[in-house]
This record gives C-alpha cells, structure tokens and sequence, in this order.
C-alpha cells in the first residue's frame, strides 16, 4: 500500500513527493493533508515537488484543491522546487495553478511560509505588530 | 516513412497510466529527444492515457518510433479506445471543456504540446488520437 509522508515542521506540514503517483494516491494525498491539517492546527503547507518528472493537468488540480483547502483551513501551501522542463511544460498545456504560491526551493518556501504566517498574525493583532 | 520499432500497451487502470509515462519516457530517451521535449511528451501521453482510461473506459496505446526518409526521427503515440466516443468534436478541443471532472485540457493541452494531432471519433464508435512529436 502506497502512502506519502506528511513530516510535522514547526508549525507547517512537510510533504515531499518522491515518486510518480496514480491518480488515487494523488487524491489520497489531499485527503490525508487536509485532514492532518485540522488534525495538527497547521498554519502552513509546504509541497516540495523536485522530485517530479511531469506534472500533468490532474496534478496541477490536486495542487490547487490543495492550496484551496488549506486557505479554507486558515493555512497557506507553498509549491516548491518545480523543475525548469516542468514549468516549461505547465505553461504550455495551459494550466495556471491559480492561488498556488510557488517557491524555488525548500528554504525560500519556508521563508515565504513565515512571512505569510507574520502578516496574518499583524493582521489580527495590529498591537503585537509593533511591539 | 520507415518504422523502426512498435510496440502496444494496454490502458485499463491508474496505474497503467503510470506504466505508459514511464514506457513513454524510456522510448524518447532512446529516440534522444532533449529533457524538455521528454516532459511535454510525457505530459501530452498522461493527458490522453487518463482519456483513455477515464472516457473511452480503457483501451490502448501504440507506440511507433518513426524515421523520416530524410533521416528525421519522431515518436508517434496512438490511442485508441472503444469508448462512447465524442460527440462534438470542435468543443472538445477548447480549452476548459469537459463532460467529466477535469479541467479540460487533456486534448487542447496535448495538442499544444506535441507537433502533430489527429482525433477520429464519433459517438458510438470510439475514439484514436494520434500524437507526434519529431526531433528538431
């Protein structure tokens, strides 16, 4: 049985997808994100796809349902480590990935996290902010 | 127009579309295709295995490793299936429509990313698309 491991990172949830997924395991994957999400009170998500040859249009919807479901949650996701050919190509066949944050690597991705996650919390405690 | 290899495989199953990508994959590093041509050549043959199996309620795909008279070579993927078939054609190949789930870019997506593009298909009668992409 197939499963991808979500790593618990602070206050993020690391997923790092090391092979090349059936679409059942992708759809498995957002399940089990979503539901560790509201499992674990994760503020943030972050998706390291390097690993990845292709990512066809069912992996790119995965990606969005997943970006859309953890900002339902109060949680951001960050796509990182998209390969070159692999950005060539999305563009190409034409999907946008539309409120999926990208970053290039693992490092800016969890910057980017903390960041987003700083900006909320100002947000909702503007006294905290300046202090 | 010389075929130097053919070979078919079957399309039943999510995890056949998997098979096929990979099959695909080792075909256009054989061919030689550069690391960009294999990932839109992969992507287009998932875009339309899932078609295959998803639509067409499985089939097959041939795979034909072509070399032109004058020496070009190409990698020809046809997929077949005994499908519904589509009944509109022109609509199918929007970008953005779908009878199913998805986002509607499986025969528009791969169309752009391969060189050349057939679609056969009637309702009742199945559906063959046929794909090429040719070494530069």
């Amino acid at each position: 049985m197939d499963m991808i491991p979500i790593l618990r990172v602070g206050d993020a949830l690391l997923v790092s997808i090391q092979v090349d997924m059936h679409d059942r395991l992708a759809v498995q994957l957002q399940d089990d994100l979503t539901a560790r999400i509201v499992s674990s009170g994760a503020r943030g998500v972050l998706i390291d796809i390097s690993a990845l040859e292709i990512v066809d249009s069912f992996i790119g919807r995965m990606l969005a349902n997943i970006a859309a479901m953890s900002s339902v949650l109060d949680a951001h996701t960050v796509v990182v480590g998209m390969r070159p050919a692999v950005a060539i190509t999305l563009v190409e066949l034409g999907l946008e990935l539309n409120g999926v944050s990208t970053a290039l690597n693992v490092d800016r991705g969890l910057e980017l996290l903390n960041r987003q996650l700083q900006a909320h919390e100002s947000l909702h405690d503007p006294a905290d902010a300046s202090s | 127009m010389q075929v130097r290899r053919d070979e078919v495989a079957q399309l039943r199953s999510s995890e056949d579309i998997v098979h096929v990508r990979q099959k695909v994959r080792a075909w256009a590093i054989e061919i030689g295709f550069g690391l960009v041509d294999q990932t839109k050549i992969v992507t287009a043959a998932s875009e339309l295995a899932r078609n295959t199996v998803t639509y067409g309620g499985g089939g097959t795909l041939q795979l034909r490793w072509l070399v032109q008279d004058a020496g070009r070579q190409g990698l020809r993927l046809d997929f077949t299936d005994e499908g519904p078939g589509i009944a509109d054609l022109k609509r199918a190949l929007t970008d953005g429509f779908t009878t199913g789930s998805g986002l509607g870019l499986g025969l528009s997506g791969s169309r752009r990313l391969m060189n050349d593009f057939e679609i056969d298909s009637a309702p009742g009668k199945g559906t063959r698309v046929s794909v090429a992409r040719w070494k530069p």
